[in-house]
């Protein structure tokens, strides 16, 4: 694996693009096909895709362990807090109304800030998911 | 006649995903690889996607985003579902295969016959 | 944001004036509507026979690649279906992911099935009485993509009506599961949560790194793989 070029280059050549196709699925996903499910599936796929071919230590200083356990439960924190500062400014749990003056403009930002949450946990899991069956190998 | 291959054709949807359903069914109750198994239950998960999208298909409509020049859209709700569902699934697979993993482990083997014989008490 | 929508909703109105793409005739949409069916009929006899190949291949590496094949094929069924976004997200999950983690499993547990001394009758014979009741089931069902299916009669009209009337996103799979049902998603987020949880103790924690405290009360021939600590 180490010696093989053709893979190593492509691979760098395509990784940044599905980095990039995780973050429009991500923020196109109110206009079309798309969301924070999908978004962090596909950008956990790209860590994972960097770590068949580079190694799984070369992927731990692009996604540190640390961070990424962090990840699974802060996407978490991030919707339920959405829910609460929607509280807190009078509207019900996850009832976006009160975050602008006009209710699409709210509920899109509202949609935006779960989504973010909900790319956050899906990515996270995935990729820890992923370090622990590969670590489980090594010893 | 024609009538009969209408119907049938109406209900070939169903039929597939009972056929999915029971071959998950099979694997999970006749394969003793716990691999084999696992891979039998989200046989059958799929088919439950199948099963929520089928109804929500409405023919020469568009899928539900918004647009002028579209008036029907299929219905959004079972997406919602089985969009949820499909991940929920993935990561309780993987808790599955986890499973396996230690069984591995504390056993030496993954065929079910082999772990019943090895544990007595398991059974 | 607010003026992306205005954009979109400008170029609709726009591309309205010009051509219509849905088919006004009745003689024509009869055409599509059958064509509609006859490509999904083609793709779930394909998925049908993957499904057979499935339960005979014993080699697991087989086996998964079936299985990646069979996402892929339930992934093109679902964009049949007008499910965009499942559609997405079955081939992203179940082609990509559930396959790695797959592998990593095979890599650590063996992949070769073996048979099994007993026979298959029983497990075949509840799985077609299974079968058959649910076939018998299907009858009272409502035709394959009509509109009067009671399905399209409750709570959906409410959500197109949102997007139509500007109040909600356009696409409105990510308008119902983040703001009509944002309380379902934040269960199932925290079901994410939980099984990610329940893999990291399971792999991570344990027997292994901490050492033999936590394995006083059990039966000490379990530990086959011998602690490190």
């Amino acid at each position: 694996m180490r010696l093989d070029l053709i893979l190593r280059v492509g691979a760098k050549l395509i990784l940044p693009f599905i980095l990039l196709f995780a973050l429009y699925v991500q923020f196109h996903g109110d206009y079309g096909p798309g969301g924070g499910f999908q978004a962090g599936v596909i950008s956990a796929g790209m860590v994972i895709l960097f770590a068949i071919i580079f190694g799984v230590r070369a992927a731990k200083h692009v996604a540190p362990p640390r961070v990424v356990e962090m990840m699974v439960p802060g996407g978490v924190l991030i919707f339920a807090g959405t829910g609460v500062v929607s509280m807190l400014l009078g509207y019900n749990f996850l009832d976006y109304t009160g975050f602008a003056h006009e209710f699409l403009h709210a509920h899109e930002w509202g949609i935006l800030i779960v989504e973010i949450g909900v790319l956050v946990t899906v990515c996270g899991t995935m990729i820890a998911m992923f370090y622990a069956f590969v670590e489980r190998g090594r010893t | 006649m024609i009538e009969t291959l209408e119907n049938f054709a109406n209900h070939y949807n169903f039929f597939i995903t009972i056929f999915l359903m029971i071959s998950g069914l099979f694997i999970v109750i006749a394969r003793g690889n716990l691999i084999k198994k696992l891979i039998g239950l989200s046989l059958f998960q799929t088919s439950v996607y199948l099963l929520y999208l089928t109804p929500a298909k409405i023919l020469n409509a568009t899928a539900p985003i918004y647009d002028k020049q579209y008036s029907t859209y299929s219905n959004p709700l079972p997406h919602v579902l089985m969009l949820t569902a499909i991940v929920v699934g993935v990561a309780t697979f993987a808790l599955g295969l986890a499973l396996v993993v230690r069984i591995k482990e504390a056993y030496g083997t993954i065929e079910e016959d082999e772990i019943f014989a090895k544990d007595p008490e398991a059974e | 944001m607010i003026l992306a929508a205005a954009e979109r909703a400008q170029t609709a109105e726009q591309a309205a004036g010009a051509a219509a793409t849905v088919p006004k005739d009745p003689a024509m949409a009869a055409v599509t509507a059958n064509a509609e069916t006859f490509v999904m009929m083609i793709l779930l006899t394909l998925l049908a026979a993957i499904t057979l190949a499935i339960i005979r291949q014993r080699n697991m590496f087989g086996v998964v690649i079936l299985a990646s094949i069979y996402s892929f094929l339930m992934a093109s069924v679902m964009l049949a279906l007008d499910a965009v976004d499942v559609a997405m997200t079955e081939a992203s999950v179940g082609a990509g992911i559930s396959t790695v983690v797959l592998l990593t499993t095979l890599y650590l547990t063996g992949s070769v099935e073996y048979p099994r001394p007993r026979s298959v009758a029983i497990p075949l014979f509840v799985s077609l009485v299974v079968g058959a009741a649910l076939v018998w089931g299907t009858i009272g069902l409502p035709d394959f993509g009509i509109a009067d299916a009671p399905i399209h009669k409750h709570v959906a009209p409410t959500y197109i009506e949102y997007s139509k009337k500007h109040e909600m996103p356009p696409n409105m799979v990510t308008a119902v599961l983040a703001d009509f049902r944002g309380f379902d998603t934040l269960g199932e987020t925290t079901v994410v949560f939980t099984a990610g949880i329940g893999v990291l103790l399971l792999l991570q924690g344990g027997w292994r790194t901490s050492g033999n405290s936590r394995r006083d009360d059990e039966d000490n021939e379990l530990d086959i793989d011998g602690g490190e600590a």
